[in-house]
């Protein structure tokens, strides 16, 4: 027992030959989030707070597919999208095609909290986060200069997703293998799960979705039970390619496996993402019981969990290689 | 060669004062759409084809809450969502806020088959569905005048259609809460609106077809009285509709109850993890895996048996197989 927290900024064919440039902020973020997250718990705040807490913080970096940083659709306009869910209760909240709101991730709280519904999208969901008063920006303060540049190699590629983590075309180490056309992972993505000292569970997601996606896409980030599911057993946030892990249900399955098969944790993450197809997925999870799972079968994740007897542990490829 | 069975339903939740001749009419509409599956399977027809066809046919009759019929959003409107899953291979397409597609679950298969995504919604789909080609019509056309009444009684009876069962925190609910059970409803309550007002949401279809293969499909006008951009369970794919290899699932009922209980998906889990047969995977799901909520569901196993299962007041359903069972029912 005890409590655990784990953090995922995105998983996909992130190149082992990423710049620091491109590597050092997104660990310092981690960094940043793990201590944020961990200093939340240590005082006794409960679970759900402190995924809100952590996922806010990932979503005003601009490093990470989420918030600010957020990559553009086909018509450069970012369309943003979070879930929250707590374990004891069940209780959930989402939000899609959000362009003006701060933190996707409390707007997905306060649907949770203050509607008789789970999930709200697009104009209603805007409409909703004004009724909230919460905090809300100009569409422009999403979007980042590396993004336009992004979208702008993605559409003369005809590719409607490339992989975020790509260096663009100019940072490119000169030995990398040019990004292959159907590579079509979504890396950046942001997630956090954690279990309190009590013994609550709670999971949140944040996306910006696919570079170069359709306007009106949505993808697994929201939906409970693929990217994001919370139950009394374990708490999962889930990345990749959205469709596959729609498809595969991937948040709810390792749960389903805790629940109908009488799996541990690990093994029930191991199982799900091996049974997903290879470079499609990575998650984080916790159980009841503190114990952590970062599993994936990409290249990389970016990751970090932390754990009340002192055991942390912060990567990018394989495990512990960027502690 | 595999036995094909189909099971449809029309919402679960039905108002056991429901009129004899309403009761009679959702029996014709059920039995017709059922033997238009019947005839397809016979043919040789595919799973997907099937549930797409024998949906498209509950959405275009008024008298089900999809397609035309579908219930309002509290500003008068109508709000459409729809998803299908192809068992093989585990493809799905799902559409919300579906505004002028008249049928909502074939602009689900286009995106399932046409585009690289598995969800759209609002804008983007309807953007989509012109690309496509799809026939459309104005959002006046799903609107009935049964339906403009049943919004207005909603808002009477100050139904804001929450999920009633989950405390919220910080709004005060009470006052929603007391018009919505209040006694003369004999306190029977669906999603927060009196049984005689709540539409049973959606439609649904399941089929195993003659090769063993398994589809699900799903449509629905979503909740009366519900707050524009309100996303239910019917097209999140493992909550209202879910295919694999050994299924088909769809459920019906309170969206947010399904949802929490990722319904679809754990019938289909509970078979392939506890190893439990169709019907007994159903009534477990609709026993342990619902917490307060009021739901029904229907499925279809590859060895083309039927099931269902509902914890309310009664499910439109009906359900046939290549045996020659066939049946439609309302209660229990």
């Amino acid at each position: 027992m005890g409590w655990a927290l784990a953090l995922h900024g995105g998983a996909g064919d992130i190149p082992r030959t990423l710049p620091p440039e491109s590597r050092e902020p997104r660990l310092a973020t981690l960094r940043r989030c793990l201590d944020l997250g961990s200093a939340a718990l240590r005082d006794g705040r409960a679970a759900l707070d402190v995924v809100e807490l952590v996922v806010r913080e990932l979503e005003d970096c601009p490093h990470f597919n989420a918030g600010r940083g957020s990559v553009l659709t086909a018509e450069g306009t970012v369309e943003m999208e979070a879930c929250v869910m707590e374990g004891a209760t069940l209780r959930c909240g989402a939000v899609s095609g959000l362009s003006t709101v701060a933190n996707a991730v409390s707007l997905a709280r306060l649907v949770m909290e203050k509607t008789p519904h789970i999930y709200l999208a697009f104009d209603g969901a805007e409409a909703f986060a004004r009724d909230q008063g919460v905090e809300t920006r100009d569409p422009s303060h999403f979007i980042t200069e590396n993004n336009i540049e992004r979208l702008r190699q993605a559409k003369a590629a005809n590719r409607v997703q490339i992989d975020y983590t790509q260096p663009l075309k100019g940072q490119q180490a000169p030995q990398d293998p040019p990004a292959p056309v159907d590579d079509n992972c979504q890396t950046g993505t942001v997630g956090c799960v954690a279990v309190d000292a009590a013994g609550n569970l709670a999971t949140a997601t944040s996306t910006g979705g696919l570079v170069n996606k359709m306007a009106g896409r949505i993808g697994d980030t929201p939906v409970v039970g693929a990217g994001t599911y919370a139950n009394a057993l374990c708490a999962v946030s889930a990345t990749g390619k959205g469709e596959a892990i729609i498809r595969h249900t991937v948040a709810r399955d390792v749960a389903a496996l805790m629940e109908h098969a009488g799996m541990p944790l690990r093994d029930a993450a191991a199982r799900v993402v091996a049974a997903t197809p290879r470079g499609a997925v990575g998650l984080v999870a916790v159980s009841r019981a503190g114990e952590v799972s970062m599993a994936h079968n990409t290249t990389g994740m970016f990751r970090a969990c932390a754990t009340e007897d002192g055991h942390e542990e912060i990567g990018i490829w394989t495990d512990g290689d960027a502690l | 060669m595999a036995r094909w069975a189909i099971a449809i339903h029309g919402g679960a939740g039905v108002d056991p004062n429901l009129p004899e001749s309403r009761q009679e009419e959702a029996k014709r509409l059920l039995a017709r759409c059922l033997q238009a599956g019947v005839d397809m399977l016979r043919s040789g027809a595919a799973a997907l084809d099937v549930v797409e066809a024998v949906v498209r046919e509950l959405e275009t009759d008024p008298f089900f809450n999809s397609g035309r019929g579908s219930a309002l959003t509290r500003r008068g409107t109508v709000e459409m969502e729809a998803s299908i899953m192809d068992g093989r291979g585990r493809r799905c397409g799902a559409v919300s806020g579906v505004s002028t597609v008249k049928n909502p679950v074939s602009l689900a298969r286009r995106v399932m088959d046409k585009s690289p995504h598995s969800y759209l919604a609002f804008d983007g789909a309807e953007e989509f569905a012109r690309e496509q080609g799809l026939e459309t019509v104005d959002n006046s056309y799903f609107i009935t005048e049964d339906n403009v009444g049943m919004l207005k009684l909603a808002k009477e009876a100050g139904a804001i259609l929450f999920d009633y069962r989950i405390p919220l925190t910080g709004t005060d609910t009470c006052s929603a809460l007391a018009g919505a059970v209040d006694n003369k409803h004999n306190g029977m309550v669906m999603n927060g609106l009196p049984i005689s007002i709540y539409a049973p949401e959606t439609v649904g279809c399941a089929v195993v077809d003659s090769t063993g293969a398994c589809a699900a499909a799903t449509s629905t006008g979503g909740l009366m009285n519900k707050m524009t951009g309100r996303i239910g369970d019917s097209p999140l794919i493992g909550s209202g509709t879910y295919a694999c290899d050994a299924c088909a699932v769809s459920c019906t009922g309170e969206g947010e109850a399904i949802i929490r209980s990722t319904l679809a998906r754990d019938v289909a889990a509970v078979m392939e993890y506890k190893g439990l047969p169709l019907q007994q995977a159903v009534d477990y799901c609709v026993k342990e895996r619902l917490d307060e909520g009021f739901a029904g569901v229907i499925a279809v196993s590859k060895t083309g048996e039927v099931a269902y299962g509902f914890n309310c007041t009664g499910m439109f359903r009906g359900c046939a197989t290549e045996d020659g069972f066939m049946e439609v029912g309302i209660w229990e």
